[in-house]
């Protein structure tokens, strides 16, 4: 059988990627240009390692975006003939060839790879996000009112994050438990932070101006409602939010194991900067103390929780290659990197490519999530 | 600080009665209920098949009461009346000894594994001693490395060789246990790729690879060969986040107006690093080590699937797999013993170790 030599690979695989290239290279020309007005994302291209983990970051990105036009071949589709091929491997047919190589059910590992990417990056951020909410609503709380309140969450964080990880993740994330009532109660309990936040948000801000605060909330309301109706109890009429069950399953799993570190780190900024001097000024102005935690406290600590969002992404994608390290969760069909490492791994000592290949993408994409973390936090603390 | 001991070991033992009883209720759920009436039975069972299991069984009393039983606060469970279901306290006795009204883990009895068919404690026990020797081997390596890497990297900041340094860190806190796993075990452990074939064409090495790339082995008799592949994959996603502490406390510690002094008054630069900044640098990093054993523990769950060594994370997988409720909660007593205990440690050594510290 026929196969290409590693540098025509490589040449082929980087013309596949020519969207991404381009789509690069234009968000740094553009942000070179504008960098001293962007803020702290401008800094960012004074820093050389910020600089790579950017790159990094916006390359998986962008993959994930143009997946459809760089994959080469349907990423569930299996060629007879093509079982375990070595990469370069042209089809049965003599053209289009597996790039870097098949599976041991004959499917592309190359159009997996760039399709696992795609997976990855629409659960791991977004996963994040849901935790911090969850996590700065408490924490502010916590740490400003202090008391019952605090102790009390304190010792909830403390018993989430004792549990051992991955005991948590076999007795929750199974698909008998995942029809059960504790899935959707814990969905239904997380997904509402959100609403909640922003609720507090805009009624602390505008609670002097009825006619926006009005808008403000009834939109968020609106639109919050929505979404928290079809992604918590599937109930969505117009059906644009929904949930696979697997989805929301491993989705709030990773939530519930992320929202008591990020508690526990907005607690003790929290603590730390309601002893400021803008705190006392706002309190003996007399502003609420939801006012105070949200528009005085939490822009002010939004440093340190940038620079940890970065990293807790890179952190959440391990968690989700771990769940599918263990085959938990997700459908065997899936090309997510963690279950995909998993099938390939029981031939790893004869046919290494269907594993590194995932393995070798999950690990740049966390690094690059932890260089522009360090980059974010070293030109954070410059001035 | 007695009365702050006291109120850490009470607060330890309400969340490890918490965290037991929640792992027990969720081991109890229906759905794995119904699981591992299929793995202990018949796979092919009728849904009233398996309720009547489930029943016959005990398994379908009050949570809360089990729970007790298990605690060993309510009389054991009087069983099925048949042989082949006896009373819960019969098997923590050994035979023909009078069976006792309690039995739990107050009193010492772990119960009994299903997936197994042998005593919680013994398996746990073995997989423990399997797993310490994993653990220790791990420590070995991995606290000397990254509190060398910090210290080097953190006495000159943004020098070279912190740069070096940081960045090697940097990729080792990147690189989760399955993704350096696979790696080493392609690099080092297979017969078609990496360096094994190279040496083994050069006549370098006897065998086929250079490395094992399983443990099982290990599990009798450890050898580097053998052994040095499951060790390096935990160290390493360990030694760069403790490298990365170290360098912050110790690039603190330099900038503090002591060093300044100490260097002012003409003691050279490695004089004033190793008598006057070490210890005080080497402060924070205590703390993240003592807390970085609940990481290791997933480390290890990872590891000894992968490697197949049948140590404590390889039965907390295979009791998670066959939802085997009794051995899933003495594997979890360890687990929060292991993490309540650490935290403890971490919290009482940062008071003694660091002087500004009073507790009071």
């Amino acid at each position: 059988m026929d196969s290409l030599g590693w540098g025509e690979i490589i040449v082929a695989m980087a013309l596949r990627f020519a969207p991404v290239w381009l789509a690069i290279g234009a968000v740094f020309v553009v942000s070179i240009r504008l960098r001293r007005r962007l803020g702290l994302y401008g800094k960012l291209f004074d820093s050389g390692s910020g600089m790579v983990g950017l790159g990094i970051v916006l390359f998986w990105v962008f993959t994930a975006l143009f997946a459809d036009i760089i994959i080469t071949h349907d990423p569930l589709g299996q060629v007879s003939g093509m079982k375990n091929a070595l990469p370069g491997t042209l089809m049965p047919d003599g053209t289009n060839p597996y790039l870097l190589g098949g599976d041991n059910l004959a499917r592309d590992v190359f159009s997996r790879m760039v399709m696992g990417a795609r997976r990855v990056l629409s659960i791991a951020p977004a996963a994040t996000a849901f935790a911090f909410m969850v996590g700065i609503t408490l924490g502010l709380a916590a740490g400003y009112r202090g008391g019952m309140f605090d102790i009390a969450q304190t010792f909830l964080a403390n018993l989430v994050l004792a549990f051992p990880v991955i005991l948590l993740f076999y007795l929750l994330v199974t698909p008998a438990i995942r029809d059960s009532w504790i899935v959707t109660t814990l969905a239904a309990v997380l997904f509402a932070f959100p609403i909640i936040f922003f609720v507090l948000l805009w009624n602390s801000r505008y609670h002097t101006d009825p006619r926006k605060r009005a808008l403000s909330i009834g939109l968020t309301l609106v639109v919050g409602g929505w979404a928290y109706s079809g992604l918590a109890f599937n109930a969505d009429p117009t059906g644009i939010f929904r949930m696979d069950p697997n989805l929301l399953n491993v989705f709030v799993s990773v939530v519930f194991v992320n929202a008591p570190t990020v508690f526990r780190i907005v607690r003790s900024l929290t603590l730390d900067l309601k002893t400021r001097e803008y705190v006392a000024a706002a309190q003996t102005r007399g502003e609420g103390a939801w006012y105070i935690m949200l528009w005085e406290i939490l822009p002010n600590a939004r440093g340190p929780l940038i620079v940890d969002f970065c990293l807790r992404i890179g952190y959440t994608t391990i968690l989700l290659g771990t769940l599918g390290f263990f085959g938990l969760g997700v459908s065997p069909e899936s090309p997510d990197w963690g279950s995909t490492i998993n099938e390939g791994r029981r031939l790893l000592a004869l046919f290494p490519h269907p594993a590194i290949v995932p393995a070798l993408s999950l690990m740049s994409l966390v690094l690059g999530l932890n260089l522009l973390a360090d980059g974010l936090r070293e030109e954070s603390l410059r001035d | 600080m007695l009365r702050f001991l006291l109120g850490r070991v009470a607060v330890t033992i309400l969340t490890a009665l918490c965290l037991t009883f929640a792992i027990f209720a969720l081991t109890n759920l229906k759905p794995n209920l119904v699981k591992l009436a299929k793995t202990e039975a018949e796979s092919r069972m009728t849904d009233e098949e398996v309720e009547r299991w489930i029943v016959r069984n005990g398994y379908a009393r009050p949570v809360l009461l089990r729970y007790g039983e298990w605690l060993g606060v309510m009389p054991g469970w009087e069983g099925g009346g048949t042989a082949a279901i006896p009373p819960r306290c019969k098997r923590a006795v050994p035979d023909g000894a009078e069976i006792p009204t309690f039995c739990g883990v107050l009193q010492g009895y772990f119960g009994f594994s299903t997936t197994f068919k042998a005593d919680v404690s013994a398996i746990i026990g073995r997989a423990l001693g399997l797993t310490g020797w994993l653990m220790l081997w791990v420590l070995v390596v991995m606290i000397p490395i990254s509190l060398l890497m910090g210290v080097l990297a953190g006495m000159r900041e943004g020098s070279r060789l912190d740069r070096t340094l940081s960045t090697i860190a940097i990729a080792t806190t990147a690189t989760p246990e399955y993704v350096s796993g696979v790696v080493l075990i392609v690099l080092l452990a297979s017969a078609t790729l990496g360096v094994s074939p190279i040496l083994a064409e050069m006549g370098w090495i006897g065998t086929k690879t250079l490395f094992m790339g399983t443990a099982t082995s290990a599990m009798d008799n450890i050898t580097f060969w053998n052994f040095a592949l499951p060790v390096t994959t935990i160290a390493l996603y360990g030694t760069g986040y403790i490298a990365r502490m170290t360098r912050a406390s110790m690039a603190e510690v330099m900038t503090a107006q002591y060093i300044r002094t100490a260097r002012l008054k003409g003691l050279s630069f490695g004089a004033v690093v190793l008598r006057h900044a070490l210890r005080n640098a080497l402060i924070a990093p205590f703390t993240v080590i003592m807390l970085q054993f609940t990481w290791l523990l997933n480390g290890v769950v990872i590891v000894e699937t992968l490697f197949n060594y049948k140590g404590f994370g390889w039965t907390i997988v295979q009791g998670a797999g066959n939802n085997d409720i009794e051995l899933l909660m003495g594997c979890s007593v360890v687990a929060v013993i292991v993490v309540l205990v650490t935290q403890l440690i971490s919290d009482v050594g940062y008071a003694l170790l660091n002087p500004r510290i009073r507790v009071s």
